[in-house]
């Protein structure tokens, strides 16, 4: 293997990781919004909602993220009235045709996961809430959600990984994040074990960083399922709800 | 003369084609402790679950305070308050202690008092702090402020949810058989909160099992059979031997 060369194609595919990063972060920002609105309206709302929602939920875990990317960035451009709406600026762009076919997929694995944690919150909690006078939307937000949020953290940080490699993808749209990168790269020189080798190795170093940062947030978060200082463990009461 | 802090008539719960409460006439004067008995699936706690709304009665009226909430039948026919916001101010001035706690699990003891006053009343947050602080104190738990829910024992935690209600500054506390959760050597310590609470002068109506808080504490004993008021009187005049055999038959077993 070609060392000196293999450390020149990471320092040329370096100049990706901000487009990576930044097709991660806005499609997990635009995500996590569609995953609480479709697990709360699969959970609590309308029957007519709650089906719309079941099915946007099946349709796009049961198509490949690939497909749903050319459907959305050479798909759309086919309609006139696409073209002709005050949308088309937006998605005649292939970053932003990335950003909703990400956002659409992490969004509907991602209510899979949110829906799992609000039902593991027990009804006592939201209905002491309402008992102290609390509006529905308040003990939402303040008492459910983040109880929610703390079971729902260790499978979310997985989906987070997965769609951090997704973005990859979004090379097969002529984004040059990473992944594009190092497809042009091999184009030019024909070596393509030191190329994908160097790219994995980012990716690898984006998800180790990942894998600190949920596992951080989730010992912050988890603080009242950890032993008393005693010693004695704390009893989980996620499984039973009872007291200890 | 004030009207009475809770007044229930003919008080009316159905699930499905299962009628739970048949006409409930009870009112509770400001600073009077009533016990309400019965045994299992009378009705007694479904009755306690009604004056706050967390169950919507399927008829009947519910008075707190010279307010009556009302109820509006939907398309379905189910029962459900006109004005659920002013639902939510009456059940600010109730407070509710619960069998399960429910505590909040991802609060600590001092975040659990504080919640509501802040988000709910509106208070500054030095302000609940500080009261609330009295609270854990009062109900001896002040030590704890910084434990969470799963690190304390039950009878911790019952007197901490206590705490949590009285922070709303109630002016009734209903309590749903606050002691049936709780392993013997522990009731003692929440009964004991509880008569200190009624010494006070505090509006309660106390769902339980115990029998010797209901003579020794309480003003006034209601009996519940089969979603009916089967009798009530002072503890002295049931515990004596005025009640209903049934009632007797109840009491002594």
């Amino acid at each position: 293997m070609d060392f000196p060369f293999l450390w020149q194609t990471v320092q040329t595919l370096s100049a990706g990781i901000p487009l990576t990063l930044l097709l991660a972060t806005l499609s997990v920002s635009i995500g996590v919004v569609i995953a609480i609105t479709i697990a709360a309206t699969r959970l609590w709302g309308p029957r007519a909602l709650q089906q719309a929602a079941k099915f946007y939920v099946f349709v796009f875990r049961g198509t490949p993220l690939l497909v749903q990317m050319f459907l959305i960035y050479y798909g759309l451009g086919q309609f006139e009235a696409v073209r002709s709406s005050f949308l088309w600026p937006v998605l005649r762009e292939p970053f932003w045709c990335a950003i909703l076919a990400l956002s659409l997929n992490t969004g509907a694995y991602g209510s899979e996961i949110v829906r799992g944690g609000l039902q593991s919150v027990g009804h006592g909690q939201r209905e002491a809430a309402m008992a102290c006078g609390m509006s529905p939307w308040l003990a939402f937000r303040r008492i459910v959600l983040p109880q929610a949020v703390r079971q729902a953290l260790p499978a979310y940080g997985n989906e987070l990984i997965l769609l951090c490699k997704a973005t990859s993808l979004a090379s097969m749209i002529t984004l040059m994040e990473i992944t594009g990168l190092a497809a042009k790269l091999i184009s030019d020189t024909y070596r393509v074990i030191e190329v994908f080798a160097a790219a994995g190795a980012i990716y690898l170093a984006i998800n180790f960083v990942l894998t600190r940062l949920v596992a951080f947030a989730d010992h912050r978060l988890t603080a009242h399922l950890r032993p008393v200082a005693t010693g004695k463990p704390a009893p989980d009461t996620r499984l039973t709800g009872a007291k200890p | 003369m004030t009207s009475p802090a809770i007044r229930l008539r003919g008080l009316r719960k159905s699930f499905g084609a299962n009628e739970v409460l048949r006409g409930v006439d009870l009112e509770a004067r400001q600073g009077e402790v009533v016990s309400i008995l019965g045994s299992s699936g009378s009705g007694k706690s479904t009755m306690l679950r009604c004056i706050n709304l967390l169950e919507t009665p399927s008829g009947g009226e519910v008075w707190i305070g010279d307010e009556r909430i009302e109820l509006v039948t939907d398309r379905a026919g189910r029962a459900k308050p006109v004005d659920p916001v002013k639902v939510q101010k009456l059940r600010a001035r109730v407070g509710m202690v619960f069998q399960s706690f429910n505590l909040w699990s991802h609060k600590t003891v001092l975040e659990n008092v504080m919640e509501a006053p802040i988000h709910v009343l509106g208070r500054s947050k030095a302000e609940a702090k500080d009261e609330a602080l009295s609270f854990l104190d009062k109900v001896g738990i002040a030590a704890k402020r910084d434990a969470y829910p799963a690190q304390l024992s039950g009878g911790q935690q019952q007197r901490a949810a206590i705490a949590r209600a009285l922070a709303m500054h109630p002016d009734v506390m209903l309590f749903d058989e606050p002691t049936s959760a709780l392993d013997p050597e522990l009731v003692g310590e929440v009964l004991r909160v509880m008569r200190g609470l009624a010494e006070e002068g505090r509006t309660m109506l106390v769902v339980t099992h115990e029998m010797g808080f209901a003579r020794d504490v309480s003003n006034r004993v209601v009996f519940l059979h089969e979603g009916q008021i089967d009798c009530e009187g002072s503890p002295a005049e049931l515990f004596g031997g005025g009640g209903s055999d049934r009632f007797q038959r109840f009491a002594t077993t």
